[in-house]
């Protein structure tokens, strides 16, 4: 590929809100049901039935739209958007038109050079989801309903992003926000996010630069298959221009879907004119307004946003970059990691029991560190222990284990494990004075043969080892043998 | 035929039971509704084992409700657990509702006996019941004519005393007109005082439920059970910004120094006998002491055009979800699901409905929505400031509610532009969202009733209801019963 053309990309991005129930009605939201067990007339859109605004639904909006920036409308209301397809109930979607609960913000993502790159938010609105259709029945499609009325947060970033990698670090960091701000499982798998790339080079000929058409893709449920989505279509595109010169003006706006197995996407339609939706506002529901009071009680329930607690963990806290983006992947890590290390503890050594052992052992118990039950108390006092040379680094991942396992205190543990180790030079001077007397070859060795020196003092640091059972500071046996065969 | 306080009151007392009140009703149903037609369905059975319960709980001294076996009649576009709520629309022909609507359930709560639902014009889209897509019902003073419309049966039901009251819904006068052809009282209230949830919408900012009665009384007892904030219908108004107050405590009490404006422009389009009527109608308030001042509504005659922009904007959406694939009606021989959509629709809904729904899509569509729905909506606030300066000045709006009496059936369904401009008195009302009353004034030659409408400021039910007792209790109008044959 040559590089004379910049990827120009914006993100339609869609995500579903954790309230406890849909947007306007009583409805529990829950995912992977029997179909049709979560419904009621009004998500089903039954005549005469109305919808009530969920206002949890509004709250969580209001404030993942203040941690991006977004200016927040005092006033906002709700409009229909006219289609008609089964699985929209009532053939008309509400949602915002005209008026959205908040525009003009932006998202910070991390660049590729460790600074990081302010990408443009132009608009965020709530709407309703809509059902889901399957088509598994022969001749006739099914309609499930227990997803219509999910509270869905539609999010528009301006084009400004340059590569795949920007457009992945975007989805990323706005996974991490919703999450540190809980208002969304965000699980792409589960169809809790859903990102739509709008995709375009501006390619330079001479000095003069020609754009081409913008393709939306469709399809993607994971951040692997976005980057690689936008890699694929630059390419495709760059090779469609040299083949047509087809630039914006002479093309539609195209939908492509991402195929996963074959790596590629593929044309699904030629966007026609666009598609008159009729908006109008929707007389069933007031216009919501949203007064000082009420702001800034949701501004109160703010945190620190992933990206600066990772920026903090770095300049406080001396991590390097990678660790502290796995210690801020979700809020409660980086709380336990933060709690813990202001216990007193060295965060470094903080950090390496848990990315090295915590968060395995999360892992497999299928929970967040700070449920492992381990409380940040214990796992400072851990820390501290490794650090005076109590517990060797090897034995404190055992003792991490058993206060996963059966929670206590890591001392405890240690004293009842036998893996507290002996430090105490007295003691261990005679261990050392024993081993160098039973082993005169290998003390010969270490002291005049250069080409065994190496392996002799191994050895004899291993007879010491044994001696102890293993509960000699390495540290001090190695300075003692050292200074004694010198 | 005892009004429906008054059968209420017996029935308290003990001296009547439900089961002899439901049972005679039924009786008078089986001779005269075959020469009327108000009822789409009716539920004998389930009607007088409510009736037998009310009875049982009289006899037992239990607390009853203020509506204790008496028979009402609902609008079948209010939805019901039982039988169909059919909106009068072949597409709905066999939908039977998994829900209450709020009003029928404060009926229920009321321990009132629901007999029947009443035929309408479909979807509520009429002005004379004849777009009923199951059934013609006539006017019980005329049966050659039109009950009015769109709640024709349920005015005709109360008005040939096929049941003690009834409710209809009202979004461009759909109570108040054929309150007004059948010689009854009807009364729609101010929009959000009555909650929508579970009344089929139309015009989903228009429309407001309220009570077809024999007489005010009736109607002021009617509102108390069904007004009132409901949680499930958001623009239902809360109590705190406008109390339901007890519509029967001060109804026989007179407004003092009433202040009536009439709008003179407007009586131009009336016929003679219905400018008469409403002129005696205005000698009885004199003589109580009544002050009549007239004013200018600049805006009124724009009522029509906003009007029809509005409403069928919104039915055009409202509408859009009858599509044959979730519920009701849907065609036989559609090969995929766009065809489900447009066979579906094609085959089940009526001309009128059709042409309200073109209407309305063309409204809204990109391009138009400017020039007519957002025109709508600036004349519609026009028209509200007409009202609100007009209430700064009277306590009520005087004018009639139809240019014209019950016309013949077939008269007018080729010009349906005929048909909207007799709404002219009535749509306005809606449009500004305040309440207004039909009561009888008088009969035009061919004996025919006539109503006079009364209109007054938002949410002054309780004033509303005591200027139209005013005249009433100087007046027999109400008290005459037609002659079904």
């Amino acid at each position: 590929m040559t590089s004379d053309y910049k990827i120009v990309v914006g993100l339609e991005i869609h995500v579903h809100l954790a309230t406890k129930t849909k947007i306007f009605c009583g409805c529990e939201l829950v995912y992977g049901d029997m179909a049709n067990t979560h419904v009621c007339p009004v998500c089903l859109g039954m005549p005469g039935s109305l919808p009530v605004m969920n206002k949890q639904a509004l709250e969580y909006s209001i404030l993942t739209g203040l941690a991006l920036n977004c200016k927040i409308a005092p006033f906002t209301k709700w409009d229909r958007k006219s289609y008609y397809y089964p699985d929209l109930p009532k053939n008309y979607q509400i949602s915002q038109y005209d008026l959205p609960f908040s525009e003009n913000g932006y998202i910070e993502i991390p660049a590729a050079d460790g600074s990081t790159k302010k990408i443009g938010i132009i608009r965020a609105h709530l709407e309703e989801d809509a059902g889901k259709n399957t088509h598994t029945l022969g001749n006739f499609s099914a309609v499930d309903l227990n997803r219509a009325g999910t509270p869905l947060l539609e999010i528009v970033t301006e084009p400004d992003m340059n590569s795949p990698e920007e457009v992945g670090a975007l989805a990323r960091e706005l996974q991490r926000i919703v999450r540190f701000l809980g208002v969304s499982e965000a699980d792409m798998q589960k169809g809790h996010m859903r990102f739509e790339p709008n995709v375009n080079l501006h390619i330079n000929r001479g000095g003069e630069i020609y754009k081409t058409p913008i393709s939306e893709v469709k399809n993607l449920n994971s951040f692997r298959a976005i980057e690689r989505s936008v890699a694929y279509e630059a390419h495709r595109q760059y090779e469609e221009f040299l083949d047509t010169g087809k630039t914006l003006q002479m093309g539609n706006k195209r939908t492509y879907g991402w195929d996963d197995d074959k790596q590629m996407t593929v044309l699904q339609r030629e966007k026609e004119e666009a598609h008159d939706y009729r908006y109008f506002p929707d007389p069933d529901l007031v216009p919501v307004e949203v007064d000082e009071a009420w702001l800034n009680e949701i501004k109160s329930r703010l945190c620190e946003l992933p990206l600066q607690m990772q920026n903090r963990f770095m300049t406080e806290y001396g991590l390097n970059d990678y660790d502290a983006g796995v210690l801020t992947a979700d809020r409660a890590t980086g709380m336990f990691f933060d709690d813990t290390v202001r216990q007193g503890a060295d965060a470094k050594r903080v950090c390496n029991l848990l990315t090295q052992t915590g968060l395995k052992l999360a892992n497999e118990k299928g929970v967040g560190v700070d449920n492992l039950g381990i409380s940040a108390e214990n796992l400072a006092k851990l820390a501290k222990m490794v650090d005076s040379g109590d517990v060797s680094a090897t034995a404190s991942t055992t003792i991490l284990e058993e206060m996963a396992a059966d929670g206590g205190d890591p001392m405890q543990i240690a004293e009842s494990k036998n893996l507290i180790q002996k430090s105490d030079a007295g003691e261990i001077e005679a261990l050392v004075d024993a081993v160098l007397a039973e082993n005169a070859q290998a003390v010969e060795d270490a002291k005049n043969n250069p080409k065994k020196a190496k392996k002799a003092m191994g050895f004899l640091m291993g007879q010491v080892m044994q001696k102890s059972k293993g509960q000699a500071n390495p540290k001090v046996v190695s300075q003692l043998l050292k200074q004694k065969i010198g | 035929m005892s009004t429906l306080k008054q059968l209420r009151d017996k029935i308290a007392a003990g001296e009547r039971t439900s089961v002899d009140a439901v049972n005679s009703v039924f009786e008078r149903i089986e001779t005269i509704e075959p020469m009327v037609g108000a009822y789409l369905s009716l539920y004998q059975g389930q009607a007088l084992e409510q009736a037998r319960a009310v009875d049982d709980k009289i006899a037992e001294g239990h607390v009853i409700g203020d509506l204790a076996g008496v028979p009402i009649a609902i609008k079948d576009n209010m939805c019901t657990t039982f039988g169909a709520t059919t909106c009068a629309s072949k597409i709905l022909e066999n939908f039977h509702a998994p829900y209450n609507a709020h009003v029928v359930e404060k009926l229920l709560a009321a321990d009132a006996v629901i007999i029947g639902k009443c035929n309408l014009d479909e979807f509520a889209m009429g002005s004379s019941t004849e777009n009923s897509g199951l059934q013609q019902t006539k006017n019980p003073w005329d049966t050659s004519r039109v009950p009015g419309g769109s709640s024709g049966g349920s005015a005709a039901a109360v008005a040939a005393g096929l049941c003690s009251g009834a409710l209809g819904s009202d979004t461009g006068g759909s109570i108040r007109q054929p309150a007004s052809f059948c010689g009854v009282v009807g009364l729609k209230p101010t929009y959000g005082r009555v909650s929508r949830y579970g009344l089929v919408a139309y015009g989903s900012s228009l429309d407001q439920i309220g009570p077809l009665t024999q007489d005010v009384t009736d109607a002021a007892l009617l509102m108390n059970v069904i007004a009132g904030h409901d949680e499930r219908d958001s623009t239902s108004i809360s109590e705190d910004k406008a109390p339901v107050k007890d519509y029967l405590a001060d109804l026989e009490t007179p407004i003092e120094d009433l202040k009536i404006a009439t709008v003179p422009q407007l009586n131009a389009g009336a016929d003679a006998s219905v400018q008469k009527a409403m002129d005696a109608a205005l000698e009885v308030y004199k003589s109580q002491g009544a002050e009549i001042i007239e004013i200018e509504m600049p805006y009124f005659d724009y009522a029509i055009s906003a009007y029809y922009v509005i409403a069928t904007a919104e039915a055009s959406s409202n509408l859009a979800r009858f599509d044959g694939v979730h519920y009701g009606y849907r065609s036989s021989d559609a090969q995929d699901y766009v065809e489900v959509y447009s066979k579906s629709r094609d085959e089940a809904f009526g001309q009128e409905v059709k042409r309200r729904i073109m209407l309305g899509t063309y409204a809204l569509s990109s391009g138009y929505y400017d020039a007519y729905y957002l025109k709508a909506l600036k004349v519609r606030n026009l028209i509200r400031q007409d009202f609100t300066k007009a209430f700064e000045r009277a306590d009520c709006l005087m004018m009639p509610v139809s240019p014209t009496t019950a016309f013949k059936i077939g008269e007018k369904t080729d010009d349906p532009l005929q048909m909207y401009l007799a709404d002219i008195y009535t749509i306005a009302v809606n449009l500004a969202g305040v309440p207004g009353i039909s009561i009888p004034c008088g009969f035009d030659e061919n004996n025919l009733p006539i109503g006079l409408q009364i209109i007054s400021g938002p949410f002054s039910e309780d004033k509303l209801l005591r200027i139209a007792r005013m005249h009433e209790k100087e007046t027999d109008w109400h008290l005459r019963k037609p002659e079904v044959q």
